[in-house]
């Protein structure tokens, strides 16, 4: 379009007086992703789609909720049952948490195995953690709000853990509670801060994220810099248009997630206690502790590691130190090599020894401590900050493959693995693709897929004219 | 959202129709989702159950009424007045009609039945809705006549203190005040003689 | 790697075991969208419960609409005397009163079957037995809830139970109950009626699930649906990349 002609469209008018064009170009058409993301790098949209939902029904859940200690329990079954369509509006909030915390750790342990908290992206990943950290604290306010006996109780000690901290904790905890006990006090202020200061600064942090990313470019599979290879236009080679290309790929994407939401959302909503804990349908009783007190899913790995410690202190401490530890990393790991693509056997090991820890922790701690349990909390949390604290060791002389000079595939395929445990991943591959059954089943579902295609293509078609 | 511009430059063989047709395919179907997810944000901000039973029909026993007397009864949160006239009250209502807006309640709300001179099923007992139709004040019972404040011309009515507005004891509205209706007369019935249901025609 | 996760197994599963009580608890066969049977135990509800317990998030109305109840039979069997039609299953009984008599005010029941599960409810309502010692003032003890307050008010139904004690290990054990009496109802007459009533307790800690269930597949369909044509559109366009 040439310049001196007026541009009479709306965008054009609005062009005039505000960037909305430029924005669209700099931050989508032109921002150039690497063209090899793999199913890891979805769940950043996805944490941005699930922020959304949360505000969206937060937003209609205050109107009828009623941050008083006498009221609260009762107006969220009111919300449940009386108004209409409050119980999908509950449920969506109620499984949208769960699910932003799936969405989050996802997220986070693609930046453990592609190194995308690595120079130049340590501010990213400091951003980052900053969410995610609000984000616990978000949670953790968000399920005082309905005073069931879990929200009370988990409140309870989780805010008993500031008074473990020496000469000021027991009055820490007293500032936070404002009350001696978890209280109507405490409800409202937890309520206040729950809708609107930490979600204003959720929002904030995740422009500042977002504002890092698109400054040092995203990571990818292959952790290296595609800004390192441009054409003569600038263009970094390995790079493609964000929009339409990724656009499309995370629709498409958010699409299946969605489906996964409702599924839960509809037919699962409490998720076998986990996502809605079955004592938190008892109003809050101050007298009456529940039998077995666990934290929410999304807790548990941290609160598996606080029990580990025999000693209250120490315990906190602990804890806080396995979120601290994180915030760190990018100075702890000083190896060169981003991904674990080309990172040392020790790194890899490390890192599924660390994953299952994890996973085992948080599975621990959504059951009661017995002494069994109580050893194996921690061994896992021994190697938690073993592969933390080990990174500065280890990581500069790690034995690293060569780097490539352009992208690779997103997802590295089978026959290109090398190491025992891919032989047997073939192995059992080729043993089950002999079966006569198997065989004879992928075959007629294939056939029905292939079918099914051709009648979508065919409409398509029809239709494109 | 998709610049056309943008794909032919990367590739030429690219089927622009096909891309067009599946973009407005899911534009609409993700259009139509939206709205679908839509309805239950907006349905929840209609009356709930709660308020929708708070809004059930009331009853109320009016043995105890006396000539002259109002009371109120609350409906939908709203007050509803009972007033028993006297039959000098009742004669004056033919009198005021050149001084009405709407004497012959055409454009008011009221139940068909009670589309009479006394606005009432019962002629000496009114019931109405004891809310101003200007901007929702509730007016007050002036039955007395001619006092003072109101002149020498007032035969007994309804004052709203809010911005004036005055009703005669059928609840129909005067000229030249703010108010544009007749005051409305609920949905209501007689179960028996004294017995009055409130919220519900019969 | 095969030693860690035999390590991991072997933790989860001693954490699984510490969680089991000391009584397996009986299925209860729940079945909501078994009209009949929810109807059936909004009436026992009403027979047997509510001269105690109320379910204060639960309107008649709601019932009705729910559970396809005319409003004449709903008036005519399950709302008490001159209650109207949009209140809750509300007891008549003063909870100052109930102190009084039991101890403790006998609890709102709109949420129980989503805070102790079905099975437990159906476990406990058939666990009673004949407690004697003097520190007991029904005369009744629970299997599933120790020393609790509330009286057997189905033992006509079901007939008295007495617990068989053995001795293990040095201390007395419960090993299971046995009927000593026999009730109006049959044994599957009696496990159907409390089936019923859980079922319809169920049904009260969660009145949205009807429409929540039938809901869910509509949603889903149409998501499907848009999945399908955002794959068409992303293979399109990703035939661009090379």
């Amino acid at each position: 379009m040439a310049a001196e002609e007026k541009d009479k469209s709306l965008l054009g008018w609005i062009d005039e007086r505000f960037p909305l064009s430029s924005f669209v170009s700099e931050h989508l058409v032109k921002y150039y992703a690497p063209k090899n993301f793999n199913f890891l790098y979805f769940f950043g949209s996805l944490a941005l789609v699930v922020l959304v939902i949360q505000i969206l029904t937060g937003i209609f859940l205050t109107m009828n909720y009623k941050p008083d200690a006498k009221l609260a329990f009762d107006s969220v079954e009111y919300i449940m049952r009386d108004v209409s369509w409050g119980w999908l509006i509950r449920y969506m909030h109620s499984t949208g948490a769960s699910a932003f915390f799936i969405v989050v750790y996802l997220h986070m342990f693609r930046a453990l195995f592609y190194g995308s908290y690595k120079k130049p992206r340590e501010l990213l990943w400091l951003f980052g953690m900053v969410i995610f950290v609000l984000l616990m604290a978000e949670a953790f306010m968000g399920y005082l709000l309905p005073w069931g006996q879990m929200s009370f109780w988990g409140a309870q000690v989780i805010i008993s853990l500031f008074s473990a901290i020496p000469v000021v904790g027991e009055d820490l905890a007293l500032l936070i509670r404002g009350d001696y006990v978890i209280a109507d006090a405490t409800l409202n202020r937890f309520f206040a801060l729950h809708v609107i200061a930490v979600p204003l600064a959720l929002a904030g942090l995740v422009v500042l994220h977002l504002a890092a990313l698109h400054t040092v470019g995203s990571n990818n599979p292959d952790g290296i810099e595609i800004k390192k290879n441009k054409d003569e236009n600038g263009i970094p080679k390995d790079g493609i248009p964000f929009h339409p290309y990724y656009t499309v790929k995370d629709l498409f994407v958010l699409c299946v997630f969605l489906i996964i939401f409702a599924l839960i959302m509809f037919y699962w909503p409490d998720f076998g206690g986990y996502f809605l804990e079955a004592p938190n349908f008892e109003p809050a009783d101050p007298m009456r502790t529940p039998e077995h007190i666990a934290p929410v899913w999304y807790f548990t790995p941290f609160y598996s590691i606080l029990r580990a410690v025999p000693d209250k202190l120490g315990g906190v401490i602990a804890m806080g130190g396995s979120i601290v530890v994180l915030f760190i990393l990018p100075w702890l790991d000083r190896g060169e090599v981003k991904s674990i693509r080309y990172r040392s056997g020790i790194f890899k090991f490390a890192l599924v020894l660390f994953v299952i820890s994890f996973i085992a922790l948080g599975i621990l701690g959504t059951r009661p401590a017995t002494p069994t349990a109580t050893i194996f909390a921690r061994l896992f949390s021994a190697i938690y900050f073993l592969f933390f604290l080990s990174l500065p060791f280890y990581s500069t002389k790690e034995k690293t493959k060569p780097l490539p000079e352009r992208l690779t595939h997103s997802v590295i395929p089978l026959e290109e693995r090398v190491g025992w445990h891919w032989d047997l991943v073939r192995r059992i591959l080729a043993w089950v693709t002999s079966i006569e059954a198997y065989r004879r089943l992928t075959g007629v579902v294939g056939g029905y897929l292939k079918k099914a295609d051709g009648y979508v293509e065919e409409l398509i078609k029809k239709y494109s004219k | 959202m998709v610049c056309k511009e943008e794909y032919q430059m990367i590739d030429n063989g690219v089927d622009t129709s096909k891309r067009w047709f599946l973009t407005k395919a899911a534009t609409m179907v993700g259009a139509a989702g939206a709205v679908m997810a839509a309805v239950p944000f907006i349905s929840s901000m209609q009356p709930s159950e709660k308020a929708q039973a708070a809004g059930a029909p009331v009853e109320i026993d009016i043995t105890k009424l006396e000539p002259g007397q109002l009371i109120r009864v609350m409906w939908r949160g709203k007050p509803v007045w009972i007033v028993q006239r006297s039959q000098e009250a009742l004669s004056s209502l033919a009198k005021l009609e050149p001084k009405l807006r709407d004497p012959k309640s055409d454009e008011s709300e009221q139940p068909a039945t009670a589309k009479n001179e006394y606005r009432s099923f019962k002629p000496e007992i009114l019931v109405a809705l004891g809310v101003c139709t200007h901007l929702g004040c509730s007016p007050t019972y002036r039955p007395e006549v001619a006092p003072t404040d109101l002149g020498p011309e007032w035969l007994g009515g309804f004052f709203c203190p809010c911005h004036g507005s005055s009703f005669d004891l059928a609840g129909r509205v005067y000229k030249g005040v703010p108010a544009p209706r007749n005051l409305d007369i609920p949905p209501h019935q007689y179960l028996s003689d004294t017995r009055l249901l409130i919220g519900e025609n019969a | 790697m095969k030693t860690i996760i035999a390590l991991v197994f072997f933790a989860l599963s001693f954490g699984a075991q510490a969680v089991e009580g000391s009584f397996a608890l009986q299925k209860a066969d729940v079945d909501v969208f078994d009209l009949e049977s929810v109807r059936r135990g909004a009436g026992y509800f009403v027979d047997y419960c509510m001269g105690c317990h109320s379910i204060k998030h639960l309107r008649y109305s709601r019932v009705g609409k729910d559970l396809e109840i005319k409003d004449e039979v709903l008036r005519k069997d399950i709302m008490p005397e001159g209650a109207k039609v949009h209140e809750s299953f509300l007891t008549s009984m003063d909870p100052e009163d109930a102190v009084k008599w039991f101890g403790v005010a006998p609890p709102d029941l709109s949420l129980v079957a989503r805070a102790r599960g079905a099975d437990w409810l159906y476990s406990y309502l058939k666990g009673f037995y004949i407690d004697e010692s003097p520190t007991r003032p029904t005369g009744v003890n629970n299997l599933y809830f120790k020393d609790v307050a509330m009286p057997n008010v189905f033992w006509d139904l079901q007939g008295l139970q007495r617990p068989v004690i053995n001795t293990h290990e040095g201390n007395q054990v419960i090993e299971r109950l046995e009927k000593v009496s026999k009730g109006k109802l049959s044994e599957e007459e009696f496990d159907q009626t409390m089936s019923d009533l859980v079922t319809f307790l169920v049904y009260a800690a969660e009145p949205a699930q009807y429409s929540r269930l039938s809901l869910g597949k509509y949603v889903i369909f149409v998501l499907l649906i848009l999945a399908v044509i955002l794959f068409k559109l992303k293979k399109e366009y990703w035939k661009d990349i090379k």
